[in-house]
């Protein structure tokens, strides 16, 4: 689950870390007060969206010249003039895709000084099963360029999770982030504090980019990307507090209410199928044959009639779902609860489209029967191969 | 021969008396007599579970694996405990010096597995999973979810990342008539126990494995660490006949594809370099997920 920037902060603040002060607003009208109760001179107001890339991104509503996502202001009034330009409008960036997303709260925060600019991330690397740092002195752009360009620039390194962040861990830091005098003791401070917020509230990404060392010497988190590992959210209410639904798709709200593993993609052939392996398989198979899957769904291991109820009807509500692709190999999932979910689907919201069913594995002949009995406009097929042929076939005739 | 598990294998259950537990208990017991021996609950301890099959068959439930292992002296131990809980349950069989450990369980915390993954390291156990399917030695022995039936006793080697991607494979070697020795579900997390390397290198000594076919997908680098420890080891004069398959070409980057560890992030972890590194070390990729049998006969037939 991703948080705003905003949310990442304070949450980063709660452990210590050293933010910049800042208040959310949500309309235009709260901007000159928002502002006023910072210290100023200067101020940044900042688009809250859940993608990366704002400054340089583009308002869609407004001229190819307009400022960015996140903009400098000098005066009172230019904090209200940009708030006013920015909310509301869509913000197309590197990460948003071509649609990009409406921005519907700006964070108006102090502006600081900047001598430097660096990048931290924590992560868990998996080839260790450690959380692990990534620090570059080259801040403030895009990592993936610089990794990409001057790998050496980039230092890794993994904590015992036993111990936690040591001395040599932080001063090793604070070298490969040639950092001294007072941003050094800061980062001695900082660096075990990223790492208890990341442990102890259960991120799978905590990302500063920049973290900034000032003109007076100490280190800022300018900027903050924070997620959270979606199977420990459980035990996190707080953090679950924070999410905000208006930056998901409509499609995969409704599957997460029934704990459905469903990706919104650009396609036009729906898919439910069950495991994430098979499911992704299937995404492939059908682009193998010269189509483009609509989504990815994954009805898990121990879905019921209702749950497939459900996943099929998510399926049929993407307007853009030309034929639908039903692939099952049933292990603890039978074959038989799959066609009843289905069959009380179309039942419910009738069938648009054309419906190959592909089963396999537990209780398969009586999954068939199901079907064959009902009456459904259904294509059968006899393994994965001939399915995806078929649902092709029938898309793209 | 087979790897990891066998005939003689004496597996104690931890979550034996859920629905999953129990279900997928009575599964084994009927699938060729696979030694299922007691069960583990911490508040019913002394109690017994019986199996709802015609069998009938009880098994002790003793409250904790250190006392199951002690009384029946099991080698295995499965888990089907909820993700809360699922941690702390490896924890405990690798505390009691359970040889191999089989988690079924998905959704548990990356957190919590790193905690596992630093006690593994320091310990007797070998972990398989977390999020996996278990694992199969055909007539044999049976841990965890797979479908018994699709199963045929041969001579082919299963590993995978993902559950019903290899119930594709056993079925379709099963169907090209060449059965396999074991089916290994190496989970689909991405702080797991079981790693490809790890099941390659017994594949590779195991006399009667003669092939081996590997399912990767997006996400990590355990891909491109096994296609480089088969060159290794190919230069040394290992090296038997493999086909595999990578799911997630068409993933979009960013996005989580229902296993935790199934993401493509910082531009790393992608299909394509998975694909070009397995072919590299001699392993034919399927770009089909249904010709996986077929992909391998080719090889086979050379």
């Amino acid at each position: 689950m991703n948080i705003h920037e905003y949310q990442a902060k304070a949450v980063l603040k709660e452990f210590g870390a050293p933010v910049a002060e800042g208040v959310a607003i949500f309309s235009a009208d709260e901007a000159e007060a928002a502002a006023k109760s910072l210290p100023g001179p200067l101020w940044v107001v900042k688009s809250q969206i859940h993608a990366g890339g704002r400054g340089k991104g583009k308002f869609k509503e407004l001229g190819p010249d307009a400022k960015g996502g996140v903009r400098l202001a000098f005066s009172l009034d230019e904090v209200k003039s940009h708030a006013a330009e920015m909310l509301g409008n869509t913000l197309v960036t590197a990460q948003t895709g071509d649609g990009g997303k409406v921005v519907n709260r700006l964070y108006i925060e102090d502006g600081a000084d900047i001598e430097r600019e660096l990048y931290l991330s924590i992560l868990v690397d998996r080839t260790v099963g450690r959380p692990a740092f990534v620090v570059s002195t080259e801040g403030g752009m895009d990592i993936e360029a610089v990794a990409h360009d001057t790998p050496e620039k980039i230092i890794n390194l993994a904590i015992d999770p036993n111990t936690g962040v040591t001395e040599a861990d932080a001063a090793k830091l604070c070298d490969a982030l040639d950092l001294s005098g007072a941003a050094r003791e800061d980062g001695m401070k900082l660096f075990p504090i990223l790492y208890t917020a990341f442990v102890e509230k259960d991120m799978a990404l905590l990302e500063v980019n920049p973290l900034i060392v000032m003109k007076d010497g100490h280190l800022r988190v300018l900027d903050a990307k924070v997620s959270f590992d979606g199977n420990a959210l459980f035990r996190h209410d707080d953090i679950m507090a924070l999410r905000d639904e208006t930056e998901e798709d409509a499609k995969e709200i409704e599957a997460s209410k029934y704990d459905l593993a469903y990706v919104a993609l650009d396609g036009d052939i729906g898919c439910m199928v069950n495991g994430a392996g098979l499911a992704m398989a299937t995404m492939d198979i059908i682009k193998l044959y010269g189509a483009e899957p609509a989504n990815f769904l994954d009805v898990g291991g121990g879905a019921t009639k209702e749950k497939v109820t459900a996943a099929f009807k998510i399926i049929t509500s993407d307007p853009n779902v030309k034929g639908i692709l039903v692939n099952i190999f049933g292990g603890i999932m039978r074959c038989d609860i799959i066609a009843e979910g289905v069959l009380a689907a179309v039942t419910e919201v009738g069938l648009q489209v054309p419906l190959v069913v592909r089963l396999e594995g537990t209780n398969v002949e009586l999954g068939k029967k199901i079907i064959s009995d009902s009456g459904m406009n259904v294509i059968a097929a006899d393994d994965l191969d001939d399915a995806a042929q078929k649902i092709v076939k029938a898309v793209k005739g | 021969m087979s790897i990891l598990v066998n005939k003689d294998t004496k597996i104690i259950v931890q979550g034996l008396t859920g629905k999953t537990g129990t279900f997928h208990t009575e599964q084994a017991l009927e699938y060729y007599g696979t030694k299922m021996v007691a069960g583990v609950h911490p508040k019913k301890g002394g109690e017994s579970w019986s199996s709802g099959l015609e069998s009938a068959a009880e098994l002790p439930i003793f409250a904790t694996v250190g006392e199951a292992k002690e009384a029946t002296g099991a080698d295995a131990s499965v888990i089907y405990v909820p993700p809360a809980g699922a941690g702390a349950a490896i924890i405990e069989a690798i505390d009691a010096e359970v040889p191999f450990i089989v988690c079924i369980t998905e959704g548990i915390p990356v957190a919590d597995m790193v905690k596992v993954k630093a006690k593994l390291e320091k310990s007797k156990s070998r972990l398989l999973g977390p999020n996996c399917p278990g694992i199969l030695t055909p007539e044999e022995c049976k841990i965890g979810i797979m479908p018994g039936s699709i199963f045929k006793k041969g001579s082919v080697g299963v590993v995978s990342r993902s559950g019903t991607l290899t119930y594709e494979a056993v079925f379709q070697t099963s169907n090209a008539g060449l059965g396999q020795t074991t089916a290994v579900g190496i989970g689909g997390d991405p702080v797991k126990g079981t790693e490809f390397i790890d099941v390659l290198e017994m594949f590779l000594a195991d006399d009667e494995t003669q092939s081996i076919i590997m399912i990767g997908e997006i996400g990590g680098s355990a891909e491109e660490e096994a296609a480089q420890f088969l060159k290794d080891e190919a230069k040394k004069g290992r090296k038997k006949p493999m086909a595999g398959f990578i799911a997630g070409r068409t993933a979009p980057p960013g996005r989580t594809m229902g296993h935790a560890g199934a993401v493509i992030s910082g531009g790393k972890g992608g299909a394509e370099d998975k694909i070009a590194a397995m072919e590299e070390a001699g392993i034919k990729v399927s770009p089909s997920p249904a010709k996986l049998g077929e992909t391998l006969l080719e090889v086979l037939k050379g």
